[in-house]
């Protein structure tokens, strides 16, 4: 099992047992690799970054996040949750209570489905069996299963588990990562995955640390020992308008990667607002609320500086 | 395009469709003097020999392929002989706001003054009216189900290759062999072969009669043209005429415009369902483009230019219109002729040839309504024509759809059809399978099960008449289980299918006798050879559908009761408490709408309890009719497609337990109700293929991709995959929409701007500012597919 922080406790191997804090599981996923692919997103993240498009996947624990647009205040969920009586106001219960143990009866409770419980603990042998259903489409299209967050490597353990049990299915499997993760775990979950896919967030420190909460320097570090072992790297590099898009920086993540030996291919990722409604759900702050996505041109000029590098770069997935 | 293309192509559009009276007067003209004189095969022989002597033709300026089905492009000739246009009708259709026909002062006065007096009380639809039962008035104007044959006739079929090595010369000499062998002594239906064949053989006459008008039209054109360049093309056109249909072409040009005089007569003889079809024309014209490359009479280009001359005559002829029309109702110009494109040849190898690839060009560059295409790909069809019609079907057109030959080819061995003429079959009209040019697979109606449903939560009373339609197979009360309410649907279902095929029997046996179809005939085998006529059961095969509409709709609506009636939990409800909130529409029950909407297992998110729900009443539609037999020595069989009906049953349908409110559209084919997929594509393909569509002869699956999902040749690859696995699952048809809800809500708003849009409905294509209101919000209403 894992706690709140996402660490697991040390209990016996068993698929059955072994569980993930899994917040989505997406078919069909085009962007996350070769082929038609299924992309389980793993909940925690030690990043926090200023783009990011998923926020429900930062927090290393199951919160509620209401979609007021479908709420119709029926306030069914007050009914439900055990606290609703003591809970002041009336008509539908706050989001986030203090009292919350997470019984999830409130979002059993509400009909329009708008008051929905992130995250859910799935053992590796659920996790398996729901990214199987679509082994038909990967074998077809040489896709398969990419393990994404969140940060993975925060649930290594749970990821370490899920991998062999895809592969053993001869599914193909791609990890995608940020890098902030201890050495030793990276390469051990690399090593059971056919692809791993590793973000570059800008090159600048001091920058790397005001947008996403962290330095780069282990990210670039664990990058370098993870090309001496493994065969199979994509980078990629979300490109976000006044965060991630300044030529002098792109040009030098470029001459980083270029000493790489194993990188078959370095994704541009053109930044998109779609996020803008998550945050408001979560009552989070988005710090790119008013940054619109770059244009064709503007990726264009980002992919001709890993050109000049001779990179195998490709603009989207 | 060629300039001349373009042209031609402009004029087609722009030309606005109209009704005329010509036929219908010549019609009358030849009853009053002929009816009662002649057999009744002989007699339409007869008519269709005057029609093809005395109708206008015409010859437009710059045309290649000749001949049209009215007296100019775009006017539409009417059957007064299978139905009568009120006068009330025509004005109507002169002046309703979507898919209007103009109708002139002239024409009106011909229906009051000729027509209608003749024609009241002996067109087919009245005579069909008058004989059937009260019960199946009944269900049919309770919207159970609808009847085809009360607006057309039997149809519903597809050429073959056999008119590419034979003209109607040699056809006449396959008459006059079965003339020749008849035996009046001992078979006691010679009599009745002779009159078939008599006909089949003045039908053969009577297009050659029609050929040999434009030959001499083209040179009294010639006569009189000062361009040097048009008058040689008009010569020519007058040498294409005199050799075909008389006898086999030699050239491109001479196969195109033989297929076309055989398309004009089989629509002028009669109004069969989806109007005809030259089936695989790729394969067909091969042999004449390669020979034609070969002699240097040919080039890619003419041969091009050549194939879009054909595909405006198609954009030409706007489907005819419905009788009883009301002003609210649109109809749609399109009338079903789909050309198949790829497939596989009689030895099971791949048919995709050159030619499949200039015809999907052709779809890609002109974007007419007319004729609708589809790729038929087989394991064995290369790649390359999947891209090809995926790169078209990107843009947005709606064109082609894409069928599963190995399973149509499957389904047809099912029927017992031998291997070749299966793999020579195809599809036609929406999806249906058939054995081109062999094959009578008639389309009997829709069929709408979420009403029968709604009957069974009744106690076999419609809710909106408070008539007792069904057997009382129990108030909701007294179910105590899931299963007993299934067994109620199930009876209810079987009751109103036999009321359907009683009537259907009645029909098919009305145009047997009365309405054969001679050069339809001439055209199908076994029909010369057995001396029987198409309507009579003289085709090889002879499959009847019924059309089963609401799939999902039923599935979700069942899935629910499951879910919250029998189903320990905190939020049980006593079923007749769930009916009594249907029959308030839901009134002041929001909530429980809500979670009946969102809180229930749905068909379409590959979860397995609501899919077997799916599974038991596709199975219940096998059990019940698959194999039943029709009265031309065919069998019945299922099929799953609605066109627009899913509007029509909808809203004849009160509120259903999937938290559908009264009168909504249903869910279209095998698609999951409108915004009930939450698991992307490859989970509606997987639930959707949990269904043995094997035994079915066309099933239709429906998706609406955003256009940025397929904007790159890495999403257009990963689609082609997604369509590969769904046709390994085998599964039969599948279309995409490529187009976001908000292009479609912008069309909506700005309809002038936007009468280009061309979008997929449910087994055709049509213009989205055509549609009805129902239907336009019906498609908006679909799971819009994004990238992820």
């Amino acid at each position: 099992m894992i706690d709140g922080a996402g660490t697991m406790s040390s209990a016996p191997r068993d698929s059955a047992r072994t569980t993930g804090l899994v917040f989505n599981i997406q078919r069909y996923s085009l962007h996350d690799g070769p082929g038609i692919r299924s992309t389980v997103f793993l909940k925690g993240c030690p990043l926090a970054c200023a783009w990011c498009h998923n926020p429900e996947s930062i927090a290393p624990a199951r919160e509620f996040i209401v979609a007021e647009s479908r709420c119709i205040a029926c306030g069914e969920c007050r009914e439900a949750c055990p606290y609703g009586a003591a809970t002041p106001g009336t008509g539908p219960i706050p989001s986030r209570n203090a009292d919350c143990d997470f019984c999830a009866q409130c979002a059993d409770a509400c009909p329009t489905g708008a008051r929905e419980l992130i995250g859910r603990q799935m053992s590796v042998a659920e996790v398996r069996d729901e990214l199987l259903k679509d082994a038909i489409f990967f074998a077809e299209s040489g896709g398969g299963v990419t393990v994404s967050g969140g940060e993975p490597l925060m649930q290594w353990q749970f990821v370490e588990e899920l991998l062999p049990a895809l592969r053993e299915r001869g599914i193909h499997t791609a990890l995608d990562t940020s890098g902030y993760a201890p050495l030793e775990r990276l390469l051990t979950v690399a090593a059971r995955s056919d692809l791993v896919l590793y973000d570059l967030k800008g090159f600048d420190e001091a920058r790397h640390i005001e947008y996403t909460g962290v330095s780069n320097a282990s990210i670039h570090a664990n990058l370098r020992a993870l090309d001496a072992a493994h065969a199979n790297i994509w980078i990629r590099v979300p490109i976000v308008p006044g965060f991630i898009d300044d030529a002098e920086d792109l040009s030098r993540m470029a001459a980083l990667v270029s000493t790489l030996h194993h990188v078959t291919r370095v994704s541009l990722l053109p930044f998109h607002g779609a996020a803008e409604r998550k945050y408001e759900r979560l009552g989070r702050v988005n710090r790119t609320s008013h940054v619109d996505p770059p244009t064709a041109e503007q990726m264009e000029r980002s992919a001709q500086i890993f050109r000049a590098h001779s990179l195998p770069v490709h603009i989207g997935a | 395009m060629t300039q001349r293309t373009d042209l031609l192509r402009r004029q087609s559009l722009d030309t606005p469709p109209s009704l005329s009276a010509e036929r219908a007067v010549l019609l009358t003209d030849f009853y009053e003097a002929q009816a009662g004189r002649h057999s009744v095969p002989v007699l339409r022989a007869l008519s269709f020999l005057h029609l093809c002597q005395h109708k206008s033709i015409y010859l437009g300026e710059g045309e290649l392929i000749v001949g049209e089905r009215g007296p100019k492009p775009k006017a539409v000739p009417t059957y007064p002989e299978l139905n009568c246009h009120s006068a009330e009708d025509l004005r109507i259709l002169n002046s309703r706001e979507k898919t209007w026909y103009r109708a002139d002062d002239e024409c009106i006065r011909a229906y009051e003054e000729r027509v209608i007096r003749y024609w009241h009380g002996r067109s087919m639809r009245d005579l069909i009216f008058a004989v059937l039962p009260p019960e199946w008035h009944d269900a049919y104007a309770a919207g159970m189900y609808t009847e085809f044959m009360e607006q057309r006739a039997p149809g519903h079929t597809v050429l073959d290759d056999k008119i590419y090595g034979k003209g109607m010369l040699d056809f006449r000499q396959d008459i006059a062999r079965s003339l020749a062998a008849l035996d009046f002594l001992t078979d006691p239906l010679a009599v009745d072969k002779r009159e078939a064949l008599r006909s089949f053989d003045i039908a053969c006459d009577a297009v050659i009669v029609f050929a040999q008008r434009h030959a001499a039209l083209a040179r009294e054109r010639a006569a009189a043209e000062q361009d040097a360049t048009r008058r040689g093309e008009l010569h020519a056109i007058a040498e294409v005429c005199d050799r075909v249909p008389a006898h086999a072409p030699r050239t491109f040009h001479e196969a195109l415009q033989y297929y076309w005089f055989c398309h004009l007569a089989v629509i002028t003889e009669l109004n069969g369902w989806d109007a005809f079809n030259p089936g695989h024309l790729d394969q067909h014209l091969l042999p004449f483009y390669e020979r034609g490359l070969a002699d240097g009479t040919l080039t890619r280009a003419s041969a091009r230019e050549l194939l879009e001359c054909f595909f405006i005559k198609f954009n030409n002829h706007p489907a005819p219109p419905k009788v009883g029309v009301t002003a609210a109702e649109s109809g749609t110009y399109t009338d079903f002729a789909n050309i198949n494109i790829g497939g596989l040849l009689k030895d099971g190898s791949s048919g995709a040839n050159e030619v499949s690839h200039i015809l999907l060009e052709i779809v890609d560059d002109m974007h007419l309504l007319q004729p609708s295409t589809n790729v038929q790909l087989s394991r064995r069809t290369p790649d390359a024509l999947l891209a090809h019609a995926l790169r078209v079907l990107s843009k947005g057109y709606g064109f082609p759809s894409i069928f599963n030959a190995d399973a149509v080819v499957e389904e047809q061995l099912r029927q017992g059809k031998s291997v070749e003429d299966a793999r020579a079959g195809g599809c036609s009209g929406c999806v249906e399978v058939g054995a081109f040019g062999k094959e009578a697979y008639i389309l009997t109606g829709y069929f709408n099960m979420p009403k029968v449903f709604e009957l069974a939560l009744h106690n076999g009373v419609d809710p909106r008449s408070g008539k007792q339609l069904g057997p009382r197979t129990g108030e909701a009360a007294s179910f105590t289980s899931w299963e007993a309410v299934f067994a109620a649907y199930r009876a209810q279902f079987r009751h109103f299918l036999e009321i359907k095929l009683r009537g259907n029997h009645v029909i098919e046996r009305m145009y047997a006798t009365l309405m054969p179809a001679p050069f339809l005939s001439v055209l199908t085998d076994d029909c010369v050879a057995r001396g029987v006529d198409y309507n009579s059961g003289g085709a090889r095969y002879n499959n009847n559908y019924v059309q089963f509409v609401g799939l999902g709709s039923l599935s979700d609506s069942l899935s629910a009761v499951q879910a919250m009636c029998f189903t320990d939990s905190s939020h049980r409800l006593a079923l007749s408490d769930l009916v009594a909130a249907l029959d308030a529409d839901f009134a002041g029950q929001e909530p429980l709408r809500q979670r009946l909407s969102h809180k229930t297992p749905k068909y379409g998110n590959d979860n397995d309890d609501a899919d077997e729900i799916m599974v038991r009443i596709f199975n219940t539609c096998v059990e019940e009719l698959d194999g039943r037999p029709n009265v031309k020595g065919g069998h019945y069989r299922v099929e799953m497609l609605p066109t627009t009906s899913h509007v029509y049953f909808g809203s004849m349908t009160g509120a259903m337990p999937d938290g559908r409110q009264a009168r909504r559209p249903l869910s279209e084919g095998i698609s999951p109700v409108q915004g009930a997929d939450r698991h992307g594509p490859t989970g509606v393909i997987k639930s959707a293929s949990k269904m043995d569509q094997v035994k079915s002869g066309g099933t239709l699956l429906n998706m609406k991709f955003t256009p940025s999902l397929v904007n790159d040749g890495e999403g257009v690859d990963k689609w082609a995959h997604l369509v590969r696995s769904y046709f390994k699952l085998d599964g039969h048809h599948i279309q995409f929409n490529v187009v976001s809800a908000a292009a479609l809500r912008e069309a909506r708003a700005q309809p002038s701007e936007h009468r280009d849009l061309i979008v997929r409905v449910a087994g055709y294509s049509d213009y989205f500012c055509d549609l009805s209101d129902a239907l336009q919000e019906e498609i908006i209403a679909r799971t819009e597919h994004e990238g992820f």
